[in-house]
């Protein structure tokens, strides 16, 4: 016992936390069908319901028994849902309404039903799950031949195979069994006493089942199950609570799976062992060259295995090997301390197979330090139908057949040609290159027709006696029967070539494709162009439709992006991705959650937790995902989901950088803002104060002079206030220029006219010339450039300055020029003057209400597409203000206008004539 | 033309006490409302001669006052608007106020435009067709414009855009009211006609656009005839 013994293992204690907060639930055990399971669940339920405890009857099915029936009344029972399906109605447990209404307990029967298409989930033990997740406690009932890993026993044993079956992952919900026991003898005289519910279709199967062997036998099944469970908990409680004991190692069991017809019973046996041994196990799929050459049907057994170790919950691995395939698995066991084998018992070998040797062979000769357990399972369970009917995708390609038929009648013409011509002796050769290039083309079995074709062309066409398949030279025989035997092998050759050649490049094609997608993604900047090349590659890769579900700030999903573009799902679909969403696990289409859906949803989900969905919708939805599109798939999902993580953590430290800055910005202009603000008002209520009080004290040219300094403050605190919201508007975003065409000079001059007074004696060059072309501009806010410029001027020059305002057109632009004779500004602070901050830096020691002002000027310039600079004044002295602004082309007057304008009043002229 | 009695429509009392007494001082009678409510009330009661009315209420939106108002009544109105809101001062006069006044204002821009509404409104009934701005003449019935007693030859358009203004001297018309009255409704958005046509109209009148004495531009909003009184 080492010192880690006696801590609690972290992943039990992970274990106890999650069942913590969940609902309990109690499973009522059975063996067979009749022990009264649903009495002893109802009993227990009425006990709960005499201690006040809120009972609710989710579904529970009484097969119209008396006694069961009475046991149900005074019971709050839920309404069932009805499903309509194929034209009938089915009564469904009512998930929602259970979720909605909130019992501590409520009565689930039967968990290993399947739900009627169209439900939340495609299994009840799936809502039992969720009823549970939702802190409610459930009891319900099981019998024991459901049980997914003992279906291949049960099947042995009893001679029928149960179709509802209950992963046994589903039985670690179960905090509690009651095993409900009820001796053979004593359920067949229940039997006969027709107290069990049989119906007629099942009767004769049933009849077989109830013999006193098989019930024996599953009695013996269910106390094991049953006993295993409480021993499982047991130890679940002791590693939790850190009591010391002899653990086994963390071995692990590693199970081969290949396309074989009963992969499946093998996953099956693999759980059982690892269930029984208590060590986890991994499926394990090694593909080589020859995965590519496997019909449909055989990949997709491939597939449904590993999906059924997935539901058992094994963990599922793809191999990749060039040819070695037992080395491939061999350093794959040892590296992940797997010292336990699980292989198939080989399969009748083809002829082909007499040139290799088994891989369960080799596995035994190389694995010496493995434990190696050899599995034959009965029976192959036969592959899940289809829905749709008859299997369509038999890999024979009668095309294929006839160009090697082609290739053959074309090799026999110029055979006949050349051997009328000059007779060879080898003119068999030619029939070799016919199906070398049969094998090339049209693969192996085409390739092998040829061969034969050609053996029996030859035969028949040139060798002695020609035009019958019999022959008499000695040598003859020897040379058709090589060329059979060379034409086969050759043709073998090259059809295996092809096919390693076509998988690599299938597999450099999808190495390259993810490449190129994480490229793509890699230089998207923005949330848009990653979503955008996520769906888009996404959907060509698979094919399929696809589409990107993010959250909004106010929390519902919408469809970010798609391709093709989507912008609505249905109800159902909906439902689906919210599912999904909230419980970060797949969803819709071929999943355990509203299977019937079009859409699987899948969550992008990274460490920081979900950040999206990534949906797709395949055109044949009949027909599962193939083992390949599932990993590329999930390749994709992490890849997006890293990039959607990568611009949303870009965009949140942008917003923090921003939200600084913002604040930054907000504490200088607030001491700027009351500095400006004050300044004015000192002078207006001091001047105010005077007047109020001392009026008579004053003489009249002193009140003039006071009341005109009121008005002059008031003014300027007027333009203040007009500066900090242009400000405001500006930072918002929302100044947007509301254009029309006007005339510069007459913006000029509104300028000019509002600086009123303050101009005082100073003098005014005004160089605006009439013929200007008109501007394409707000020209309130122009105006308030202007304005903001004078009014700068005005306050850097002396009294007796001179304030120069002069506009030219150069070229597309009209360039307006501010010019004062004032201090200037010095050269290396000309850009800084238009940034707010500039007014932060120089705080009090500048005069109020400057500065900001120009940052505006800034703002509304550029919001017009101009510029504005502070430039080198021509004569070395004061300041130059440049703006530039576009001239753009006036539309054009309505036709026939220009015509009576050329026409002269003529009122006007009668009367002057 | 003193004695006519004014109803102030505006919430903040130093702005009321302010206006009255200045208004007294021109020998205004002033009667006051704090809400819209009571003053379409008042309207209805007091039957005053005209309405001052700041756009920013406490209950009832401003424009809102005016379209209630208009539904009965044909009281000159003038509005009270900050600047920085053409789009308001717009609409509100596209409601029916016949001008307005940007704040902060002096008292003589306010009560120049008092004159020139009430002035306007009385000019409805037929009398009078001569308007004179300093020695610029216009007399609507004979179509007929002197400058300093020379005829001035004016096309159709430029006349009917002096006409327009001359009716309604010293008030704003507003581009798409001028638009709409001169090139129809289809027109009422090609705001570069006008900026062309007054452009050749302050040319042959010697206007000029950078101090204009006769024809003024409110950006963003419309034209106005001055008149002498104006912005004193």
């Amino acid at each position: 016992m080492t010192q880690q013994d006696d801590r609690p293992a972290p992943e039990a204690l992970l274990a106890e936390a999650k069942k913590e907060g969940r609902g309990k639930l109690k499973v009522f055990l059975g063996a067979y069908p009749g022990v009264g399971k649903t009495f002893a669940m109802l009993q227990a339920a009425q006990e709960r319901r005499r201690e006040g405890i809120d009972v609710v009857v989710g579904i529970v099915e009484t097969h119209g028994r008396a006694e069961t029936e009475a046991l149900l009344h005074d019971l709050d029972i839920l309404p069932r849902k009805h499903m309509p399906y194929r034209g009938l109605a089915f009564g469904e447990m009512d998930l929602e309404a259970i979720l909605s209404r909130q019992p501590r307990l409520v009565l689930v029967d039967e968990l290993a039903h399947t739900n009627i298409e169209g439900g939340r989930h495609e299994k009840r033990w799936q809502d039992v799950e969720e009823i549970l997740a939702a802190g409610i406690d459930v009891y319900t009932t099981l019998n024991v031949q459901h049980i997914e890993s003992l279906n291949d026993v049960i099947a042995r044993i009893s001679g029928v195979r149960v179709r509802e079956t209950l992963p046994d992952k589903a039985l670690e919900l179960a905090d509690e069994f009651e095993l409900i026991d009820l001796p053979p003898d004593d359920l067949l005289q229940r039997l006969r006493d027709g107290k069990v519910y049989v119906t007629e279709q099942v009767g004769r199967a049933m009849r077989h089942f109830f013999s006193k062997a098989n019930l024996t036998a599953l009695r013996e099944l269910a106390m094991r199950v049953a006993a295993e469970r409480v021993d499982a908990q047991m130890v679940d409680y002791m590693r939790a609570h850190a009591v010391p004991g002899p653990w086994p190692a963390q071995d692990r069991l590693l199970v081969c799976v290949n396309e074989s017809p009963v992969a499946k019973n093998l996953v099956r046996a693999a759980r059982r062992i690892a269930e029984r041994q208590r060590i986890p196990w991994i499926a394990v799929n090694v593909q080589t060259t020859r995965h590519a050459g496997l019909d449909d049907v055989a990949k997709d057994r491939i597939a449904e295995a590993l999906r059924l170790a997935e539901s058992l919950g094994g963990e599922v691995v793809t191999l990749h090997a060039e040819s070695d395939v037992v080395a491939e698995l061999l350093s794959f066991a040892r590296q992940f301390n797997a010292t336990r084998l699980l292989v198939g018992r080989p399969r009748r070998r083809r002829w082909t197979g007499l040139f290799r040797e088994a891989v369960t062979q080799r596995l035994i000769d190389n694995a010496a330090p493995f434990e190696i357990t050899i599995v034959s399972p009965l029976e192959p369970e036969p592959t899940r139908e289809r829905i749709g009917g008859g299997d369509v995708r038999v890999s024979f390609d009668w095309r294929a057949y006839l160009l090697a038929t082609g290739m053959v009648a074309v090799a026999t013409a110029a055979a006949y040609i050349v051997w009328h011509l000059l007779p060879l002796p080898n003119i068999s050769l030619v029939f070799v290159v016919a199906v070398l290039l049969a094998a090339t083309l049209c693969g192996l079995g085409p390739s092998i027709y040829a061969s034969f074709l050609s053996f029996l062309l030859y035969n028949f066409l040139f060798t002695e006696p020609i035009y019958t398949f019999t022959v008499f030279r000695q040598e003859e025989l020897f040379t058709i029967i090589f060329f059979l035997f060379v034409a086969i092998v050759v043709g073998n050759l090259a059809a295996r070539l092809t096919r390693q050649v076509e998988t690599m490049r299938s597999a450099a094609r999808r190495t390259a494709n993810l490449f190129d997608f994480s490229r793509r993604i890699a230089a998207a900047a923005s949330l848009d162009d990653v979503l955008w090349a996520a769906v888009h590659h996404v959907a060509s890769t698979l094919p399929c439709r696809s589409l990107v579900l993010l959250p909004d700030e106010k929390g519902p999903l919408h469809i970010a992006a798609g391709y093709p573009p989507e912008d609505q799902l249905s109800l159902k679909d909906r439902g689906a991705a919210e599912w999904a969403w909230e419980n970060g696990r797949p969803a819709g289409w071929k999943s355990d959650t509203l299977p019937s859906a079009d859409w699987l949803f899948l969550p992008l989900t990274t460490r920081r937790g979900a950040v999206g969905l990534l949906g797709v919708s395949f055109e044949d939805r009949q027909r599962p995902m193939m083992a390949e599109q599932h990993r590329l798939l999930d390749a994709l999902v992490d890849q997006v989901a890293v990039a959607v993580e990568r611009t949303n953590l870009a965009t949140a430290i942008e917003d923090a950088r921003v939200l600084t800055e913002t604040e930054q910005l907000r504490a200088a202009l607030l001491s700027s803002v009351s500095h400006d603000l004050r300044t004015p008002l000192v002078s207006i209520i001091g001047s105010a104060t005077s007047l109020a009080s001392y009026s008579d004290a004053l003489t009249n040219e002193d009140r003039q002079q006071l009341i005109l300094t009121i008005l002059e403050e008031g003014e300027r605190l007027n333009r203040f206030v007009q500066n900090l919201l242009d400000m405001t508007r500006l930072g918002y975003g929302a100044l947007q220029p509301n254009k029309e065409w006007c005339d510069p000079r007459e913006i000029a001059g509104r300028a000019l006219k509002r600086l009123g007074k303050s101009i005082g004696s100073r003098r005014i060059v005004f160089d605006v010339p009439e013929n200007l072309p008109a501007l394409h501009v707000d020209p309130v806010l122009i105006e308030q450039v202007l304005v903001n410029i004078l009014d700068n001027a005005v306050k850097y020059t002396d009294a007796v300055g001179e304030i120069g305002i002069a506009a030219s057109r150069r070229g597309d632009l009209l360039v307006i020029h501010v010019t004062d004779d004032g201090q200037g500004i010095p050269e290396e602070e000309r850009e800084a003057v238009f940034d707010v901050f500039y007014r932060v830096r120089a705080r009090d020691r500048q005069r109020a209400g400057t500065g900001l002002g120009l940052s505006i000027c800034r703002g509304i310039i550029e919001a017009h597409g101009g510029r504005i600079a502070a430039k080198a004044p021509a004569g070395g002295r004061g300041t130059l203000i440049e703006i530039t602004l576009p001239v753009a082309n006036p539309p054009a007057l309505i036709a026939g206008d220009d015509e009576r304008l050329a026409e002269p009043n003529a009122a006007v002229g009668r009367r002057d004539g | 033309m003193s004695g006519e009695r004014i109803l102030v429509i505006d919430d903040e009392p130093q702005v009321r006490r302010f206006l009255q007494i200045a208004l007294r001082a021109h020998g205004y009678e002033v009667i006051e409302a704090l809400n819209g409510e009571s003053a379409i009330e008042k309207c209805a009661t007091e039957n005053p001669a005209l309405v001052i009315l700041d756009l920013g209420l406490p209950d009832l939106d401003g424009q809102q006052v005016i379209a209630r108002l208009r539904e009965w009544s044909q009281v000159p109105i003038i509005v009270l608007s900050v600047r920085a809101d053409e789009t308001e001062k717009v609409r509100a006069l596209d409601h029916g106020a016949n001008d307005y006044v940007t704040k902060p204002f002096g008292i003589g821009e306010l009560l120049a435009r008092i004159r020139a509404t009430l002035r306007a409104h009385q000019m409805d009934r037929p009398g009078n067709s001569e308007v004179t701005v300093g020695d610029l003449v216009i007399d609507i019935a004979v179509h007929r414009v002197r400058l300093r007693g020379e005829t001035v030859k004016l096309t159709r358009r430029e006349f009917d855009i002096l006409r327009l203004l001359a009716l309604n001297a010293g008030r704003i018309v507003t581009h798409r009211q001028m638009l709409h009255d001169i090139w129809g409704p289809a027109h009422e958005s090609e705001t570069h006609y006008l900026r062309i046509y007054v452009g050749q109209l302050r040319q042959k009148l010697g206007d000029d656009p950078a101090n204009p004495r006769y024809i003024e531009n409110e950006p963003g909003v419309g034209y106005r005839l001055m008149t002498q009184d104006g912005d004193a």
